[in-house]
């Protein structure tokens, strides 16, 4: 094992960046993209079913599907690495529309009702009382997006891109179980410390919520 | 860059569309590899949820080892499938049974965590309720908890479902039959039209089922215990941490 890191170190690190662009950028993207849609979703009550109807369908395709259905809508080579940032991008998108939403309609009558009073418009009370109180959710579905792209990348080995999944198809084929497991170990990793690293930071944008009372 | 787009884009639909695919005898014949699809994904759906569901009951009903259920639950989220079926078909050799009991292991963790959750989420008030009027403890799981806990308890299934669907696709590349040879033969073989054709099958095949599973789901699940989370109204007095645990434990992850 540590023979094989030590031989393989600077393609193991590349597959590691490699993993962290293809998973990373789908949830910015796709939490950018969610923000308005989810919104929408909100507001809009005759939109809020077909909008998470859509994103449960999306939600159920498996990954290989959509990563090779992509190069046929948007007309590029199947092997790009487009396709897994596009269908990973998808994914998240399905995921958080829904959350925006839920989240923008969890928020309390009584608190909109305060920020009325108190002279809030629509913008300031979005930007300044909705998604400030819709913190929490947020972050549990941005939590969720992030540890399943992490995991999901892994699958684009098979369409040229896969990060850490480099390794399995390796290991795979050469009949080795070390890059596998590393691969494995490496990913879950990732997983992990970006969860954590995402908790810590809605600690740090919702302080309310520690002090113990239920915002 | 216009035309080389257009031109594979008619031929896609070449593999789908040709009436040799469809025969039986074909090499790669398509209702052949659907239906080892669909045997692989009930099997392993059936073996996994009779083992993760009297194990989330027992657990959730007693609420010892529950570190299990939810830890499982979130070992399973972060686990990349792929390379644990490479990894196991690596040790064991190719074959359909190790990939089948993969398969199976990958389908426990959602069902057991969400039968757990869902027992737990049953309202104390009811399961007193229920014991009050005499109900014996195995009467209280079976007639009181597990009705109000379906709901999350499909969902578990419904994730593990999916779960097995699309990893069973993967696994074509470690030799298993079904739908997922269509794309991966066809990526070796750089044939457009059967990778389209086969994205386009799994696709319908985790739609319909993911459809059906809702509608045994509208069958079973008492109307009075529905999915509640889709009633909230704006301005209700239901606080904020309710969507939370439903993001957490009521969405699966696409696999």
């Amino acid at each position: 094992m540590i023979t094989y890191i030590s031989n393989n170190y600077h393609d193991i690190v590349a597959d590691l960046v490699q993993h962290l662009w293809l998973a990373l950028i789908p949830v910015v993207v796709g939490a950018v993209l969610a923000l308005p849609v989810g919104y929408l979703a909100a507001r809009r009550p005759a939109l809020y079913q077909p909008i998470i109807n859509l994103g449960g369908v999306i939600y159920s395709i498996p990954s290989l599907a959509v990563f090779l259905l992509i190069p046929v809508v948007i007309g590029v080579g199947v092997l790009s690495p487009l396709n897994v940032l596009l269908g990973l991008t998808l994914y998240t998108l399905a995921l958080l529309a829904r959350t925006v939403a839920d989240a923008l309609i969890s928020v309390r009558g009584e608190v909109t009702e305060a920020a009325v009073a108190l002279g809030y418009r629509p913008i300031r009370m979005l930007f300044g009382v909705e998604l400030p109180m819709a913190l929490p959710v947020l972050f549990a579905g941005l939590r969720v997006a992030t540890v399943a792209n992490i995991s999901l990348v892994s699958v684009g080995a098979l369409v040229g891109s896969g990060g850490l999944g480099n390794l399995f198809t390796s290991g795979f084929q050469l009949g080795f179980t070390e890059p596998i497991i590393i691969g494995i170990v490496l990913s879950m990793l990732l997983a992990v410390v970006f969860d954590v690293a995402l908790v810590l930071i809605q600690r740090q944008l919702t302080p309310w919520s520690r002090a113990g009372g239920r915002a | 860059m216009s035309t080389l787009a257009v031109v594979p884009m008619l031929n896609y639909f070449g593999y789908l569309f040709d009436a040799a695919n469809w025969k039986l005898s074909a090499d790669n014949s398509i209702p052949v590899l659907l239906v080892q699809h669909l045997i692989y994904t009930l099997v392993a759906v059936l073996v996994s949820a009779l083992i993760a569901l009297p194990l989330g009951l027992l657990i959730g009903h007693t609420n010892r080892g529950a570190f299990i259920a939810i830890g499982l639950g979130n070992l399973g989220r972060s686990l990349p499938t792929f390379g644990l079926i490479l990894l196991l078909v690596t040790m064991v050799g190719v074959g359909v049974v190790p990939v089948l009991v993969a398969l199976t292991v990958l389908a426990i963790p959602p069902i057991l965590a969400q039968t757990y959750a869902g027992i737990r989420s049953v309202d104390p008030a009811a399961v007193d309720a229920a014991v009050g009027m005499g109900m014996r403890p195995r009467q209280v799981l079976l007639d009181a908890e597990v009705p109000m806990a379906l709901p999350l308890i499909f969902s578990g299934l419904r994730s593990a479902l999916l779960q097995v669907v699309a990893t069973a696709t993967v696994a074509a590349y470690a030799s298993l039959g079904g739908l997922g040879r269509l794309l991966v033969d066809g990526l070796s073989r750089n044939e457009y039209d059967q990778i389209f054709a086969g994205a386009i099958l799994v696709a319908l095949l985790a739609i319909t089922l993911d459809y059906l599973s809702a509608a045994v789901e509208r069958a079973v699940v008492s109307p009075g215990v529905r999915d509640t989370s889709r009633r909230r109204t704006r301005g209700s007095r239901r606080s904020a941490q309710t969507p939370v645990e439903d993001t957490e434990t009521a969405l699966s992850t696409p696999r």
